[in-house]
């Protein structure tokens, strides 16, 4: 096989469509008869709901139908748990999943109350406003430590407690650790996550057709698969009854992945029932409730270490928002638990947490998942060690990475993938000293005490992280050669702007030498492939990829046997390219790889058994652990002293994902990946009252970093296989958005010498005002 | 009450449409499901995102904050309308396929009908002019880098094809 | 987020729309670039039930450079920055525009829109003041003339009547040996000020300030004047120490209430740098016109 493609910075086959305005996405869906779904949200956080009437609103001319919780009956369930938690002993998890309209009582602003089926949506919002609902306000649970303290409101009543999770893992004796450390330094921190705000709402068109007794679900899921089986299920039909189609989708990051959203529950039930189609397209008001957050943690962390800097132990005990409902298990807060160890040598680890229930929309995975708030506490613990020991910020990185002969690394801990940590395979100095080379740190230092004589304000922040990527359980994929030669592949994963229709055709026009642009890719519709997991946790590349790989392989066999037969020669004996095979040195002797799928579809004549026809071949691929990216992130920040407003002068990235596909997705994901970590460093907040009410639903409020923000990044790379699968690919989705926290902290720190003024910038994300707000506390 | 309707008409890529549409309708709605040139996309309904920009007699407008029947008379033009008939990519189109402009692809349409606007009247933009324009559409994929990329390539392409 | 019903008219004439705004009063209101009034009917904050289009009445629209400015309220944003001609006359507008959202916001948004949505964050409202703007009214009954002063009543709130429109504001022209400045503080470029300062200097013939014209917007209910405040450094030189003790004297007297992207301390502090900045800006722009 060449590797004419893989590796090559490769433009994407599903380019065109998009930039001519020709791709589907779900608010496109336009079918005759359709209707249009509004929900009726929650205006409360916390409420008794004492009376829903919804009569009104079945007046006004162009309403079809109001639906509430009374009138799905049996259909009316809890929504499923996603994730179960991994094996932990002595854990504890307490479930309660979303309902799919509020029954009772409602939990969070923006929790469904009713929805209403109308001609369009314009009138399906007006008839919102005729429907009278009287709730008797609760106290809201919203401050994770007085939702823990006896007597506090409870978000569930039932269970006595707000208590969504407790989890205690450890390594080593992190008590003799300490006792034994040179120095002990102990500090909270405070991390808050936003909310995704892809530029494409969520959405759901249903259409139930009754004579064929067939249900077609247009949904932006990043995971279909389960989309289609947890719906057959609830809907009471067989699964080959259900077709989920995740169409384009304008971005993911996390959020879209879901069992189930009410909206998805409802609009299928309400097509069965009406007997048309139905169109729910989520507006950007309701985006900020309605689909699921990232929030806040406070950790209380400390860090031993030697004199040398060296990391003795680390102990950490944490609160996470979980938010009102927890489907998700324990994926956010276990990601934080798990990644606070990064790339360093940490003997001895300590760490509790305490999911806990609030009044506030449910938080599931966000880009980063979780990762980013055990990366802020871990740099900036070393941050303070390095500086109370005197030594350089980077070198005391250094000093405390995990040698290059100690993979694979067992961290002895139990990850989200159910297994115990371990990193496959890294060799991060040189990641660490190619990103000090590309930001010039030590020429830095110089040219910062020139720019401080002239007034300047500037400071440099490094980062490091790792990143487990690419967990099971598996993928799958088809790849079928097709009579008029294109090669079409389908996989179960949605995809929302990684370019897989590009990168898996990479994959599978090497193995059956054809160019990238006859390898046609469809994802996330489930008649087209029927298992599958989804897009998630940096793994579209790493299992999917090799699904493809696996399958393209066994067509290529197949087309070589083939051949061999065709030709009575030995398969040895036969090149493979330019979309045909031919008989070494004979050129003019080939049968096209169109003619081979032709031929393996004979009308007449006798096949050997074991035969399957068809040039095709579907493969699964499940790697038995996920594999561990790492990388660095600097930067090089101008504060003004006196506004606070920033400036970014140099943006510095190296990352090991290990073998590349193609280089141009992944810079492209690393420079969204790095704009959303500064989106949360220094923009997006999400800002809730004592009463849950979010201040800023909008996005001239919820700011999302502009072309202005994000300043030019610098790449680098280095590679180190993973061997945990066949292409040694490691994923990248999720690495540019890690750090960030921490460096802007750092970086910030450094340029107003806050060290000096005795300020510390322990908490994410930061502002100007929130600088201006640290200095004023510390002067006395 | 009942609907304000309007009969209206208006060219959109050259092609005249006559419609009755009710006056709350607004254009963005009304391209994508009267007309059904669901190219433009809608982020936000508030004028921030910028994905519904279209061109307004040739000058970008947010799509959500017009109503359909305000454009009666107007000429509109939106992505569907950018490559050839013969469909060859404009240039600015070709240069983000080329950079690696766009991911997901749903803010591209607002992106595409600013920056086209915009190079047609500053032929020669600095990196930091671009990037200013560039500031009034949202993306939450590409981190801009390559969109910028893109432009500036676009801007040199024009030119060097200009007469 | 669709709007509620309502009945459109596009009004044929000035005259038109005034006699539509007489008979819907506070359910009718007119529609001219929409760049505020249509996300808020699209969030349904605004319900009107009659919009009267004022899009098709040329005659409010554009700038008359006579002895005293007059730009017409239907004039939008874009106008006005390609206009050089009036960028030269009211040079705080070159400071101010391009902070006003994006270009295509700015292709539809009217100066007479802005001045009557009287956003007390919003960078126009602090420019009029500054300028000593006067702002015409007129209803089917007659017309008005008020300064900004009078105009300006709180947040979104302004004098105007319910059968009133604003049709044009007056800019008196800079007095010889002036200088001016804008400058603001927002999360993103294009965002609303956290704060911002409009500062508008004159010097006597011995570089000593003869009379400064100082708005902050961003920092209380409505556009703040603090001129007064500024009085302090008429018959001063430009030196740090009146300029500092002008900057705290505003920022004493403004009553800043802090948001989500800011506490009002730091909106104080904010205030009393930019404006210490916009000042020598102001300062020195005026003495290189001298």
């Amino acid at each position: 096989m060449t590797t004419r493609f893989f590796g090559a910075p490769v433009k994407r086959n599903e380019d065109r469509k998009l930039l001519t305005g020709q791709a589907l996405f779900i608010d496109d869906v336009e079918l005759p008869g359709m209707l249009h779904a509004a929900f009726l949200r929650s205006q409360a956080a916390h409420a008794r709901i004492a009376r829903i009437d919804v009569s009104r609103a079945l007046q006004r001319p162009g309403v079809v139908a109001v639906y509430t919780a009374d009138d799905y009956g049996d259909y009316w369930q809890r929504g499923p748990l996603l994730v179960p938690p991994p094996p932990i002993p002595g854990s504890v998890f307490n479930l309660r999943t979303q309902v799919p309209l509020a029954k009772d009582k409602v939990r969070h602003v923006g929790e469904p109350l009713a929805v209403v089926v109308a001609e369009s949506r314009y009138i399906a919002e007006d008839a919102l406003d005729d429907i009278d609902v009287d709730l008797e306000p609760l106290p809201a649970v919203i401050d994770l430590e007085a939702a823990l303290r006896p007597g506090s409101a409870l978000v569930h009543d039932d269970l006595g407690s707000n208590v969504s999770a407790h989890v205690h893992q450890s390594k080593g004796d992190y008590r003799a650790a300490a006792a034994n450390a040179h120095l002990v330094i102990k500090r909270r921190f405070a991390y808050e996550h936003g909310i995704s705000s892809t530029i494409e709402t969520r959405g759901v068109v249903a259409h139930w057709e009754a004579r064929s007794q067939h249900m077609t679900i247009w949904d932006t899921t990043q995971a279909p698969v389960f989309v289609r089986n947890g719906l057959a299920a609830v809907l009471g039909l067989g699964e080959r009854q259900v077709r989920v189609i995740a169409p384009f989708v304008g971005g993911g990051f996390g959020p879209k992945i879901m069992m189930f959203y009410p909206e998805e529950v409802a609009l299928p039930w309400i097509s069965m029932r009406l007997n048309r189609p139905v169109k729910w397209i989520e507006d950007r008001l309701e985006h900020f409730f309605a689909t699921t957050h990232e929030r806040g943690q406070i950790h209380d962390a400390e860090i031993a270490v030697a004199h040398d800097g060296r990391i003795l132990g680390v102990k950490d005990v944490f609160l996470h928002d979980g938010g009102a409902y927890d489907p998700y298990g324990l994926t956010v807060p276990i990601n934080s638990q798990c990644t606070l160890l990064g790339p360093y040598v940490v003997p001895a680890y300590d760490s509790t947490f305490t999911a806990v229930f609030t009044n506030l929309p449910i938080v599931t995975p966000y880009r980063g998942a979780g990762r980013q708030h055990g990366v802020f506490v871990i740099e900036r613990l070393l941050d303070l060690a390095a500086h109370e020991l005197n030594i350089d910020p980077a070198e005391i990185r250094r000093r405390n990475l995990i040698p290059a002969d100690a993979f694979p690394y067992k961290n002895g801990i139990i990850y989200q993938d159910f297994s115990v940590l371990e990193y496959d395979s890294g060799n991060y100095e040189p990641v660490l000293d190619q990103a000090l080379q590309a930001i010039d740190y030590s020429g830095f230092r110089q040219e910062q005490e020139k720019l401080r004589a002239q007034g300047r304000h500037v400071g440099i922040g490094i980062a490091c992280y790792v990143e487990g990527t690419g967990i099971g359980p598996y993928e799958g994929a088809k790849v079928q050669v097709q009579a008029n030669g294109k090669v079409s592949v389908a996989t179960g994963i949605g995809t929302q702007g990684q370019g897989h229709f590009t990168s898996f055709a990479q994959i599978v026009a090497d193995q059956l030498g054809v160019d990238v642009t006859d390898v046609d890719i469809v994802t996330g519709d489930t008649d087209q492939f029927y298992w599958g997991a989804g897009t998630f946790a940096s793994r579209g590349a790493v299992v999917a990829g090799n699904a493809v790989n696996e399958a393209s392989r066994a067509v290529r066999q197949k087309a070589l046997k083939l051949a061999s037969d065709a030709f009575e020669c030995a398969e040895e004996d036969l090149v493979l390219a330019d979309g045909k095979i031919s008989i070494v040195g004979i050129p003019e002797k080939f049968l096209s790889l169109g003619e081979l799928a032709r031929r393996a579809n004979p009308m007449r004549g006798a096949v050997k058994p074991g035969t399957e026809p068809g040039l095709e071949s579907t493969q699964y691929f499940g790697p038995p652990s996920g594999a561990t990216a790492n990388g660095v992130h600097a930067m090089i920040v101008e504060v003004d002293p006196d506004t606070f407003d920033i400036r970014i002068l140099k943006y510095v990235v190296v990352h090991d994902c290990g073998t590349v596909i193609n280089p141009l997705i992944l810079e492209g994901q690393i420079h969204g990946g790095v704009a959303q970590g500064i989106g949360n460093a220094f923009y997006e907040k999400l800002v809730f009252d004592d009463q849950g009410q979010l201040l800023n639903a909008s996005l001239a409020d919820y700011l999302l970093p502009t072309a202005l923000d994000v300043p030019r990044m610098q790449l680098g790379h280095t590679v180190t296989p993973s061997p945990l699968n066949p292409l040694g690919i490691k994923g990248a989705g999720e690495a540019g958005a890690i750090p960030v926290g921490p460096l802007f902290a750092q970086a910030i720190e450094d340029a107003l010498q806050l060290k000096e003024k005795n300020v510390e910038l322990l908490e994410i994300p930061l502002s100007p005002s929130r600088i201006f707000e640290l200095i004023k506390a510390s002067v006395p | 009450m009942q609907p304000d309707r309007h009969e209206i008409s208006v060219s959109v890529n050259g092609t005249p449409y006559r419609r009755s549409i009710e006056s709350r309708m607004l254009l963005s709605d009304f391209l994508r499901h009267d007309l059904l040139l669901a190219g433009t996309h809608v982020g936000c309904e508030h004028g921030v995102c910028g994905a519904c920009t279209v061109l307004l007699d040739g000058a970008p407008i947010r799509s959500c904050l017009m109503l359909a029947v305000q454009a009666n008379g107007h000429e509109l033009s939106t992505i569907e309308g950018l490559a050839s008939n013969a469909g060859e990519l404009s240039p600015v189109q070709k240069a983000m396929h080329d950079h690696h402009g766009l991911q997901c692809g749903y803010c591209t349409p607002g992106i595409l009908m600013t920056m086209t606007a915009f190079l047609k009247q500053n032929p020669q933009p600095s990196e930091d002019e671009v990037r200013e324009v560039l500031s009034g559409n949202l993306c939450r994929c590409t981190g801009y880098q390559h969109i910028v990329d893109a432009m500036m390539a676009a801007a040199q392409a024009m030119r060097a094809a200009a007469p | 987020m669709k709007p509620a019903p309502f009945k459109y008219i596009a009004a044929s004439s000035l005259d038109h729309a005034l006699s539509l705004k007489a008979e819907h009063g506070d359910e009718a209101r007119f529609l001219a670039g929409g760049q505020s009034l249509v996300p808020a009917m699209n969030f349904r904050l605004a319900r009107p039930a009659v919009v009267i289009d004022i899009n098709g009445l040329d005659d409010l629209a554009g700038i008359d450079h006579g002895p005293t400015i007059r730009v017409g309220a239907l004039t939008r944003y874009c106008a006005l920055e390609q206009d050089n001609g009036f960028l030269r006359s009211c040079p705080l507008f070159a400071d101010a525009l391009p902070h006003i959202a994006h270009p295509q916001i700015r292709n539809r948004g009217t100066i007479g829109g802005n001045l009557s949505h009287a956003d007390p964050a919003s960078e126009l409202p602090a420019v009029a003041v500054a300028m000593e703007a006067r702002m015409r009214l007129k209803s089917a009954g007659g017309e008005r003339q008020l300064a900004t002063s009078e105009f300006f009543q709180g947040s979104l709130t302004t004098d105007l009547a319910a059968d009133e429109m604003l049709v044009d504001v007056e800019f008196p022209a800079l007095p010889p040996l002036s200088g001016s400045c804008f400058m603001e503080v927002a999360r993103r470029r294009g965002d609303f000020a956290i704060a911002g300062v409009a500062a508008i200097v004159t010097l006597d013939t011995e570089g000593r300030y003869a009379k400064v014209r100082l708005a902050l917007c961003g920092v209380g209910e409505t556009p703040f004047d603090a001129s007064e405040a500024a009085a302090s450094l008429i018959g001063e030189p430009c030196t740090d120490r009146p300029i500092k003790a002008a900057a705290a004297a505003i920022q004493a007297a403004i009553e800043p209430a802090g948001n989500v992207h800011a506490s009002a301390d730091y909106q104080r502090h904010l205030a009393g740098v930019l404006a210490q900045r916009a000042i020598r800006t102001a300062y020195q722009r005026a003495a290189n016109a001298a």
